[in-house]
């Protein structure tokens, strides 16, 4: 067979089991389309391909197992996943010669699932950022349209599912990370609820905000990928113990019973005449298809954007405390005193978003601002949660844009963090909120860049999310695959 | 010249007997050689998380059930960020509030009459690693075996006076801990170590003075000379005009001096926030009740209740204070129920014994109730005496049973009226100018005659009870 690499994620494991084609001809196959894509898109940070091969082999020698729900699969993971002896990087120039001494439990799962990792994808410097523009080894581009970002930070899980590398990917969400990407890349992107897929073995960033999910080129297929790592974990005290739904078998849904609430207060955010008209075009579509649309309101996400700012920056400023050039890393040449060999150390290991967001949490934190900003961010948290919960009384799930403006080219924004950080407007205030979120394509603009728009829903029950997610996939037309053009 | 007076406060930490640490499953063991007991959360790899170790939450609790605390149901970690090469996660994981424990309380003995310590707080740590500097080479070194070991840290108010009264709490506080297996307590080992804090006030003023903080006493002599060296030091600041700077010392042993080691401009911001990555710690009513259940006696209690047998304090603090007498005690009680007589020959006989083999009574071949018949034996007469206590070194060592040992020997008591009397006879007819003596009313020629008696039944018979027979026997025959 040719061109394995087109297959969807579910179509790619039907034919695993049928024996259509091996493991490792698959996996051959999906190496070969990111080394033809690499030049172009740079979405991988580290090729597993000897590791991927030799799994691959095994698992062929062990024959299809139909108990495995990925057996066979080819995958990439976002290098903020352990990965026992690879580079775990995080994007950083701090972490450029680490290798993972134990394996993330994502990742652990993945393989008794039967997936074969492929590669480590590339993200901004530690998930801070919406571009990858912030990865210490130079940004990933749009497949779209090489000249763009393809968002961030998950920005090379996404572009890499979107070029078809592999047919699925994790990456993580602590204020958008997965959603955004996947919009801005053409593909879905699920953030589950916080607690539902285990923390351990995920390089921090916000820790109360971080979860990790999947992307692939369909809902289902999310489903698929979710179904295989969600649950409780020993080794996370936050991973929830609320038991995990059948996700491949959700319970029936009919369009023409959904609800959906718009939030008034995202929707009259001023969006670019493309992404405009694409949204327009979806809701009209959904009125079509027999989806009730209704306005919500919850007043308080104008503070989210300062509100997640302060939370996740604070958290962030003591996870990265650990990167000190003593036990691992990059330790600057200057070591002519324990305060020299912190500050050159981290002052160079650190890229300017990194240390702006330390900096920053720093502050927050301080003695004397602690009550001003972080308490009170705490608070606006809390009142986002208690709205977030009675909009969803008069209707099953939230839909919003996911991002106001398509794929920028590359250099928009570098000088300007503030406006990057109210573009994450549309999709931080699901990660104050705690609850899940799936990103899915809409359509394509008149610049031929892909339109994404999410719905969201109850904390735990992402199995109706999911349900609805495919119906209202089915609504959307197909944006098809890009063909992947090397920079000029 | 106003006369001043110290306000002590202690931070005690103790090191909580658990197996493993409180946020991973490596081995609490400081002989290991360096960095063999650590793992990625320990030795703060990137992503790795912590999960809470319950017997250390336990022992928490249970210090504080025993000092009197509130244990809260829910109390929250937070991160304590400071940078330092031996804190492997930038941050330490420790509780601001609410801590596990609060209030709580210790009495000691004052100058005058008992005086009862207040305590702040008890929480929950993790401990860091160890530098070890290599000054000949110029690097240091690091062991992060330590990093993560449970601590509690004990805070008390600042109502101790003097460095006597410190070291007194502190050496309470210690026993208690160690007997309730909270802490295995080796100070050499930094298992119980303390800060002090110390200030000094005019007498009688409420209004505390300017405090220094003494880092890091692992002995009970260290605090008591660090503490006297520092009221001498701030009463001289004092008496100069110059006042006290609040800053955090060090003191060296060597010197008997304290140190600056840093001043409150120098002074950290923990930047104190709740810990993501843990969930709230929660200890519930059931645990606290099983808990209080569980105490053993405090050394108070056991005293009260001592004396309310009837025991001497002297006696009673003996069982008290000697590992393990107490116990042996209460379980001879079971088979002799007379405490005085129990406890008197357990301070004469057994107590000695043990103390020349170094070993606990409960540790003694002659078991409770070897020793409960032994005294037995003594109290019905059976056993004389000094028979008893010419036999005992030999059953302490054997752990025989005390009647088929001094039967074997022939020196059970005559307590058998006909022998005695025949005894009685056998004696008179040996000595008639003595008894007619005493049928003269010489009464005491009876003594005599009773020597002669014992000497002729070789100790076996009560002198008592000899004296009565040959009496009995005198007044017969006149």
């Amino acid at each position: 067979m040719s061109e394995l690499w087109r297959l969807g994620l579910g179509q790619a494991y039907q034919g695993l089991l049928a024996k259509d084609f091996t493991a490792e001809e698959l996996v051959l196959d999906c190496l070969d389309r990111i080394k033809a894509t690499e030049p172009a898109i740079n979405a991988c940070l580290t090729v597993l391909d000897e590791q991927a091969i030799q799994q691959a082999k095994e698992l062929d020698r062990l024959g299809p197992d139909p108990q495995r729900p990925l057996w066979g699969v080819p995958l990439t993971v976002k290098d903020v996943f352990s990965l026992k002896g690879a580079p775990t990087t995080a994007g950083s120039k701090i972490l450029e010669n680490y290798l993972c001494s134990y394996e993330a439990t994502v990742v652990q799962r993945l393989r008794q699932a039967g997936a074969v990792i492929c590669a480590k994808t590339n993200c901004d410097e530690f998930a801070m950022g919406s571009s990858t523009e912030f990865s210490a080894y130079g940004p990933t581009s749009n497949p779209w349209n090489t000249q763009r970002v393809p968002g961030g930070s998950s920005g090379g899980a996404a572009a890499s599912v979107a070029a078809c590398q592999t047919p699925g990917g994790f990456g993580t969400d602590t204020g958008g990370s997965i959603r955004q990407p996947a919009a801005l890349c053409g593909c879905v992107g699920l953030k589950p609820t916080y607690g539902r897929v285990s923390r351990y073995g995920i390089i921090a960033y916000g820790s109360s905000l971080d979860q990790a999910g999947p992307f692939a080129r369909s809902v289902k297929d999310c489903a698929r990928l979710l179904a295989s790592v969600a649950g409780p974990d020993g080794l996370d005290s936050t991973a929830s113990t609320i038991p995990v739904d059948d996700y491949l078998n959700p319970a029936e849904l009919d369009v023409k019973q959904l609800t959906l609430g718009l939030p008034k207060e995202l929707w009259s955010a001023s969006f670019s005449p493309e992404v405009e008209t694409v949204l327009q075009e979806a809701k009209t579509l959904l009125t079509k298809a027999g989806v009730n649309l209704k306005e919500v309101s919850l007043p308080s996400l104008k503070y989210s954007v300062a509100s997640y700012y302060i939370l996740a920056s604070a958290e962030a400023s003591t996870n990265l405390a650990r990167y000190d050039g003593v036990r691992y890393g990059y330790r600057a040449p200057d070591r002519s005193g324990l305060a020299e060999l912190y500050l050159s150390s981290r002052s160079h290991g650190f890229g300017p978003e990194v240390q702006r967001r330390i900096l920053l949490g720093t502050f927050v934190l301080s003695s004397g601002y602690y009550d001003a900003y972080f308490r009170k961010a705490a608070q606006v948290r809390r009142l986002i949660q208690q709205q977030y919960d009675a909009a969803l009384e008069s209707c099953q799930f939230l839909l919003a844009p996911v991002s106001s403006i398509p794929a920028w080219p590359f250099g928009s924004f570098t000088n300007d963090p503030l406006t990057i950080y109210q573009l994450d407007m549309m999709t931080l205030p699901l990660n104050l909120a705690g609850a899940p979120g799936l990103s899915l394509p809409c359509g394509l603009g008149a610049d031929g860049l892909p339109v994404g728009i999410q719905i969201m829903g109850r904390a735990f029950d992402e199995s109706a999310l999911l349900k609805a997610g495919s119906l209202i996939e089915q609504v959307f037309p197909p944006i098809g695959t890009p063909e992947v053009k090397a920079k000029e | 010249m106003v006369e001043m007076e110290p306000v002590i406060g202690l931070e005690i930490h103790a090191q909580l007997k658990t197996k493993t640490k409180l946020f991973c499953s490596c081995l609490v063991d400081f002989g290991a050689q360096p960095n063999t007991h650590i793992c990625e959360i320990c030795s703060g790899q990137p992503g790795a998380l912590p999960r809470m170790n319950a017997k250390a939450l336990e022992l928490a609790a249970k210090a504080g059930v025993a000092l009197g605390c509130k244990v809260n149901n829910r109390s929250v970690f937070s991160r304590k960020n400071y940078f330092y090469p031996d804190l492997p996660n930038g941050f330490q994981t420790s509780q601001l509030d609410p801590p596990i424990c609060q209030g709580g309380e210790l009495s000691i003995a004052g100058p005058d009459g008992p005086k009862t310590i207040h305590l702040n707080r008890i929480h929950l740590e993790d401990d860091a690693g160890k530098c070890i500097h290599d000054e000949k080479r110029g690097r240091t070194l690091i062991d992060l075996n330590r990093a993560g070991v449970p601590l509690i840290e004990i805070v008390t108010e600042p109502e101790l006076n003097s460095s006597t009264e410190a070291v007194e709490f502190l050496k309470k506080l210690h026993g208690l801990l160690v007997r309730l297996e909270v802490t295995m307590g080796r100070m050499e080992e930094g298992e119980f170590r303390c800060d002090v804090n110390i200030s000094l006030k005019p007498k009688g003023s409420d209004k505390l003075g300017v405090r220094s903080e003494i880092k890091n006493l692992n002995s009970f002599r260290y605090v008591g000379q660090a503490i006297d060296f520092e009221i001498k030091r701030q009463t001289a600041l004092y008496e100069s005009g110059q006042g006290v700077l609040q800053q955090t010392l060090h003191f060296d042993t060597a010197r008997g001096e304290t140190k600056t080691l840093r001043s409150k401009e120098e002074a950290h911001d923990y930047r104190y926030f709740p810990q993501p990555d843990l969930p709230v710690v929660t200890v519930d009513e059931q645990l606290i009740r099983e808990l209080q259940a569980g105490l053993p006696e405090t050394p108070e209690q056991s005293l009260e209740k001592l004396a309310a047998l009837g025991i001497r304090d002297e006696v009673a603090k003996l069982l008290i204070d000697r590992r393990g007498a107490l116990e042996y005690f209460e379980q001879a009680l079971l088979n002799f129920n007379e405490p005085k007589r129990l406890s008197t020959l357990m301070t004469e006989l057994l107590l000695p014994a043990c103390q020349k083999d170094a070993i606990a009574p409960t540790e003694s071949l002659l078991t409770p109730k070897l020793f409960a018949q032994l005294a037995k034996l003594i109290e019905e007469g059976t056993l004389g005496r000094r028979a008893a206590y010419e036999l005992f070194p030999e059953l302490f060592q054997s752990g025989l049973d005390p009647k088929e040992l001094a039967q074997k020997k022939g020196v059970l008591q005559i307590s058998d009226s006909s022998a005695l009397e025949a005894l009685a006879a056998q004696i008179i007819a040996q000595h008639p100018k003595e008894a007619d003596k005493y049928r003269q009313g010489q009464d005491k020629i009876l003594g005599f005659l009773v020597g002669q008696l014992m000497r002729s039944s070789r100790g076996a018979a009560d002198p008592k009870r000899a004296g009565e027979a040959l009496e009995a026997a005198l007044k017969a025959q006149s």
